[in-house]
């Protein structure tokens, strides 16, 4: 058996932010971000999922313990931004705006270094049910 | 009798919060979710109406009309809003999914048309997490 194998792990989280660029007049930001630059912040539920892809090791069958992923998802993602405002409460987004797409990367950097190196990683994470995205592309 | 739901959704910041207790009673109390810089979600409303169909039209009532009148007098109030700081019907309370949902239905039940009756607000504030307010 040497058959490459894709597994998947789905967390959640729930935090606030707002989309702004501060170098931008406030009518810039309403006109490129409407809704979402309100100064008081809203949130989502956050879906995350990860994908690892390797061969299984043949002493387990598994590509990497799904338990352990689990708890490095905890300890890199939840710490970081559950039931947090990602503005304000997350160093990740001080400079940075924590749109969709830069929170997919952020998560994937932040997981790169925690997951072994022979496995592909992919993070994809919902916005709403309806907004998603995906990195690398 | 008949029942009818309309789906809407809007996203939203809000933290729990007592501002009548220490923070470290609040915090014993609503645990993260009282993060004094905020915390969010995608809410998801179920509004169902009861009544009986107009034999002209068929309708219990016209369901475009209902979606206005959400849109109008909840979903424009709160999509894309923080709960506590920005909610006219939510100022001074505890914004809990619980009083959220009793407030929707107090914004809308004056605005149906007598022959349609107010039957649920159910609110999710996670797909987990649900509530349901009757009107008692």
């Amino acid at each position: 058996m040497n058959h490459k194998v894709a597994v998947f792990r789905k967390e959640h989280f729930n935090a606030a932010h707002r989309l702004h660029n501060p170098a931008w007049s406030e009518e810039k930001n309403n006109a490129e971000f409407g809704l979402c630059n309100n100064e008081h912040y809203h949130g989502h539920n956050y879906e995350l999922v990860v994908k690892l892809v390797g061969v299984p090791d043949p002493a387990t069958g598994y590509v990497m313990n799904l338990k352990d992923l689990s708890e490095i998802i905890r300890e890199e993602v939840h710490t970081r931004f559950d039931h947090k405002n990602l503005n304000l409460d997350a160093v990740e987004f001080a400079n940075l705006n924590p749109t969709a797409e830069n929170i997919a990367v952020v998560i994937y950097q932040l997981l790169r270094k925690r997951i072994p190196e022979h496995l592909e990683l992919t993070v994809r994470l919902y916005e709403t049910k309806r907004n998603f995205v995906e990195y690398p592309a | 009798m008949v029942y009818l739901t309309r789906l809407e959704h809007f996203n939203a910041a809000h933290k729990l919060f007592n501002p009548a207790w220490s923070r470290e009673k609040n915090e014993a109390v609503f645990g993260v979710c009282a993060n004094e810089n905020w915390h969010g979600h995608n809410y998801e409303l179920f509004v169902t109406i009861k009544g009986h169909p107009d034999p002209d039209t068929g309708f219990l009532y016209d369901v475009k009309k209902l979606s206005v009148i959400i849109k109008e007098h909840v979903i424009d109030k709160l999509d894309h809003k923080n709960l506590n700081m920005d909610v006219d019907f939510m100022a001074g309370q505890l914004c809990s999914t619980e009083n959220l949902a009793i407030g929707i239905w107090k914004q809308l039940e004056p605005h149906l048309p007598e022959q349609v009756k107010l039957h649920c607000i159910k609110l999710y504030e996670t797909s987990r997490i649900y509530v349901e307010y009757f009107g008692e």
